[in-house]
């Protein structure tokens, strides 16, 4: 069985996704896709303990010996972003059942669940492939599953919010596309490791820096990189809830895992500091931090809120990669699986408040917290994280980033790290004032706490938000041994 | 009990009583009997652990690591045991008082009150003993967000705002500096535990050591150094038990713990001292207990005077950690005991006036002693004893920090001790002399007003009465004290 681990994390959730298409509607496709991503959950954390224990894995995909082949190579680094995604993938699909019934047209649950596996296909095998042409292909089976997952919005902004998205994810992807082909007109590869032995030789070409810059923007683009987050507001606040959690803690993560993945082992060590790039992600994350931290502070819609915390988030993992220091990269791989728990955690908790009241606006949410108890304080334990308070995930990341930026002196960075968790704490502050000391707005309808379909997965992230601020063995444990591996210390 | 048990007993008993008031929310009788229950039972098992800690007994537990060299840990040294006895003991004084209160003010949500109260002082005995900067850390956020929904109580528009100046102040302060701080700490040495004689000594330029030092000062918000001192006057919209224990004793004392442990075991006596680290940054703290002073005596409102007193007084203990001698040490910390159970019996009382008479106003107490003896003899003794006169535990704290200063050939700062004494006296003793010996404006005579409910008399002539015993019987703080200041 073995390295078959890894093309069936692929291949499973690939075939079940036209077979949930065609089931009858009901509770039948829900079931299917939630047992395919349990399956992928399992899959993806036996795959991580074989590659912690055994070394990388090689898979040739139809037995074509690579670069001609495409192969799948897992190393600690993948293991670790597939295990997220994955595991993202099986909380949320119990909360799905209810959360998309209340909020997707019946006829349509069948196809949703559809394109749900084939995101999720997609954002698995952007991590598992070893191939860079390969990735587009995945990229783009995410991308357009991720185009029809959010236009089954509600509002009629979803409509526009998804060709937003679609416009600006094509042209990340286009120009993804010209980078690879342009350095495979130089290198006559497409393999990564294959690349990765070529490349030093011909670094000095103007086309294979061209190919660098055009990658690294598509890139960034997907992963709504300051100023290229433009469609990532509008996505999450307008896609249904359970969307917005999946998206929000698994497709920007695999976004910055395919960016280091590229400037670590597949451009040379030391490359991107030759070219204007780190600079770019410094510059690029330290202004994304403290505008979208403002942004966020002047929201009226909960989700838009968190929406722009999000994107505030990812310039604190560029940040992280703009260090191109080993404490620096911990730091980004830390956050990536915090930030995809305590984003997770809110975005379902503000799904159940919308799952109960229809609402997701500032003044629509008032006094809410003291009859949803359960969903107040998975907020405010979200929130906290956020902001970073010892305790939880969210200070552990922020350890290590301040940690990486001192190390290099580095004051502004420094500086602007706290003062996003100060701006953190404005906005989660404002949330919690809406939620618990407003007094209600409409006094007809009682509202009661959500249901346990959606409680218990929100608490499993928020109490995953506690341990792993507690005990950072496979975060932190993880993610040096992944940096091991891109700095080229052990293969 | 092992000792490893012991400190664990302390550290989650007042956990445990928090959830059993969540669970006894519908019979109010046995909820406060679980309130007292367990505040008894802290208040017990901290003076047993205090007398196993003279014994000699070696208190430490790690409970996880979660980085390497970076775990939450707990240990036993003088300083802290001096804060948790501070604390555990006069958290059952308060529980008495504010039943009595809380009912005597038919306040609302008694069960959300009691449950943050015994929170807070989970966290204030995990500040106590804390081993690391980083557990300290901890706790210290967790003290700010339990005390909140404290300060918030009333949910009044008054409350809200006072709320968010809290918040903003203190966790403001203890993201962007206090935990820079630590990280500069951590970068530099490469770890975080206190250690007697300090860690940082030969690891940073003493030139910029003085500049760390002040991301500590300002950074511990709670400590109420000058210009980061608003939350502790907005923190006055909370009910008085709050005030009293949490505001004059749990989370100001923590602040200026917290100074005195990184003084004390990160910095250490000696390295503050051979290199004049503090030399500046002491006029902060010498500026703060002035002004403080003069502010106070512009406030009418009781507890706002109040609330600038304890600013200025705990700039006593921010001046003595920054002395770091050795008399300037055990100053400082004999102050905070000295200091807790004066200006505790001070808010006491005021709180039994409002629940009294509904009276906030310092104008407003003309005659009212004579309805209220017992309350005003109590207030009276607690503002001898923040004055710092004999024979009340007050004058030690002033007395050593004095001490300290002229070791120091600091006469100016002695000028400034003596000159905020005279300032005390011109704010406190007024307000029983008013109550005592001036006429009611209208009048009339308070013959509608008693005192307050007995559980609150209880509390305040148990805490002035503690004042007169420490002057004759400060013994167990001053051995602490001399302990801690002698750990280096």
């Amino acid at each position: 069985m073995g390295s078959h681990i890894s093309l069936l994390l692929v291949v499973v959730p690939l075939i079940a996704a036209p077979v949930v298409a065609i089931l009858p509607r009901g509770r039948l496709p829900w079931a299917v896709a939630f047992m395919v991503a349990a399956l992928c959950a399992v899959l993806a954390g036996m795959q991580l303990w074989a590659v912690l224990h055994e070394g990388a894995i090689s898979y040739e995909l139809g037995g074509w010996a690579p670069p001609w082949g495409i192969e799948y190579r897992i190393d600690a680094v993948n293991a670790f972003v597939a295990l997220i995604v994955a595991a993202i993938a099986a909380i949320t699909l119990p909360y799905a059942l209810l959360s998309s019934e209340r909020e997707i047209p019946e006829e349509k649950i069948p196809l949703f669940y559809s394109a749900m596996l084939l995101c999720l296909t997609g954002l698995l095998g952007i991590t598992q492939t070893g191939d860079i042409f390969n990735v587009f292909v995945f990229l783009e089976i995410s991308s357009l599953a991720s185009y029809a997952l959010i236009s089954l919005g509600r509002d009629r902004q979803a409509l526009t919010s998804a060709y937003q998205y679609l416009i600006m994810g094509t042209i990340g992807a286009t120009f993804y596309l010209i980078g690879v082909g342009l350095i495979y007109s130089q290198t006559g590869s497409l393999n990564m490791q294959d690349l990765a032995t070529i490349l030093p030789d011909v670094l000095h070409l103007k086309t294979v820096e061209t190919g660098f810059a055009f990658i690294m923007i598509g890139v960034a683009l997907k992963l709504a990189l300051f100023p290229l987050h433009l469609w990532l507001p509008n996505a999450y606040t307008y896609a249904p809830s359970v969307v917005t959690v999946f998206l929000a803690a698994t497709a920007t993560k695999v976004a910055v895992y395919l960016m280091l993945r590229i400037l670590g082992m597949v451009f040379p060590q030391g490359f991107a500091l030759t070219t204007p790039a780190e600079e770019l992600f410094i510059v690029a994350g330290i202004t994304g931090i403290i505008i979208a931290s403002v942004y966020a502070i002047y929201q009226k819609n909960v989700k838009r809120l968190l929406a722009y915390s999000s994107v505030a988030q990812v310039g604190y993992m560029v940040l992280g990669i703009g260090f191109a220091s080993v404490t620096g990269v911990t730091a980004t791989l830390v956050h990536l699986f915090n930030h995809a728990l305590m984003k997770g955690a809110l975005f379902m908790a503000v799904g159940a408040i919308i799952y109960r009241t229809g609402a997701c606006r500032m003044e629509q949410i008032h006094g809410l917290g003291r009859t949803m108890p359960w969903t107040f304080g998975a907020i405010v334990i979200g929130g906290l994280s956020l902001v970073g308070v010892p305790g939880t995930a969210g200070f552990i990341s922020k350890w290590y980033l301040v940690t990486a930026a001192l190390e290099q002196g580095a004051w502004i960075s420094v500086a602007v790290i706290l003062s996003g968790s100060l701006l953190a704490v404005v906005y989660v502050g404002k949330l919690i004032e809406a939620l618990y000391f407003k007094p209600m707005t409409d006094t007809g309808n009682a509202v009661g706490e959500a249901p346990m379909l959606l409680l218990v997965p929100t608490w499993v992230l928020v109490l995953a938000n506690l341990y792993f601020g507690l005990d950072t063995d496979l975060t932190v444990g993880v993610a040096e041994k992944a940096v091991a591996i891109i700095a080229g210390m052990e293969s | 009990m092992s000792a490893e048990t012991l400190l664990l007993t302390i550290l989650l008993l007042p956990l445990v009583g928090a959830a059993g008031i969540i669970i006894t929310r519908h019979n109010p009788d046995v909820r406060e009997g679980v309130t007292l229950l367990s505040s008894a039972l802290i208040a017990i098992l901290v003076i047993v652990l205090a007398t196993r800690f003279f014994d000699g007994e070696v208190f430490a537990l790690t409970l996880i690591e979660p980085l390497p060299g970076i775990a939450i840990a707990f240990e036993i040294e003088a300083l802290g045991m001096l804060f948790a006895l501070v604390a555990g003991i006069l958290w059952v004084v308060t529980s008495i008082y504010a039943i009595g209160y809380m009912r005597g003010h038919h306040e609302k949500n008694q069960t959300r009150f009691f449950a943050a109260f015994a929170v807070s002082i989970a966290a204030t005995m995990g500040i106590a003993f804390s081993a690391n900067l980083i557990t300290l850390f901890f706790f210290y956020e967790l003290l700010t967000l339990a005390t909140y929904p404290l300060v918030t109580h009333a949910g009044t528009a008054e409350a809200k705002r006072g709320g968010r100046v809290y918040l903003g102040i203190l966790l403001g302060t203890s993201i962007g500096l206090f935990l820079l701080g630590i990280l500069v700490t951590w970068t530099l040495t490469g770890r975080v535990d206190f250690q007697a004689g300090g860690i940082l000594s030969g690891h940073i330029d003493p030139a910029w050591a003085g500049l760390l030092y002040a991301l500590f000062l300002f950074g511990i918000g709670k400590a109420a150094v000058m210009p980061f001192h608003r939350w502790l006057p907005a923190a006055m919209v909370a009910p008085t038990p709050v005030s009293a224990l949490l505001h004059a004793v749990a989370v100001v004392k923590a602040g200026v713990f917290t100074l005195l442990k990184v003084s004390i075991y990160i910095f250490g006596g000696e390295f503050i001292l051979s290199n004049d680290i503090t030399g500046g940054l002491i006029w902060v703290a010498a500026a703060t207990i002035l002004i403080a002073s003069l502010v106070a005596m512009t406030k009418d409102n009781l507890k706002a005077r109040l609330a600038y007193s304890t600013v200025s007084q705990l700039s006593y203990i921010v001046l003595g950690a920054m002395l770091a001698s050795k008399a300037g040490l055990i100053g400082a910390s004999v102050h905070i005991a000295m200091h807790a159970f004066a200006k505790i019996t001070l808010f006491f009382a005021a709180g039994a006036i409002l629940v009294a008479s509904h009276k906030k106003r310092v104008s407003e107490l003309n005659g009212l002693g004579r309805a209220m003896p017992i309350t005003f003899v109590a207030f009276f003794i607690g503002t001898l004893s923040i004055i710092g006169l004999p024979p009340f535990g007050g004058m030690w704290g002033k007395w050593y920090l004095g001490l300290g200063a002229v070791e120091a050939g600091q006469l100016l700062l002695l000028a400034v001790l003596m000159i905020s004494s005279l300032l005390n006296i011109i704010y406190l003793l007024p307000i029983p002399i008013r109550a005592f010996f001036s006429k009611p404006e209208s009048g009339e005579h308070y013959t509608e007003i008693a005192e307050a409910p007995k559980s609150m008399l209880l509390a305040m002539v148990l805490t002035s009465s503690a004042c007169v015993i420490l002057f004759f019987y400060p013994d167990p703080f001053y051995r602490l004290a001399g302990l801690a200041a002698g750990g280096y």
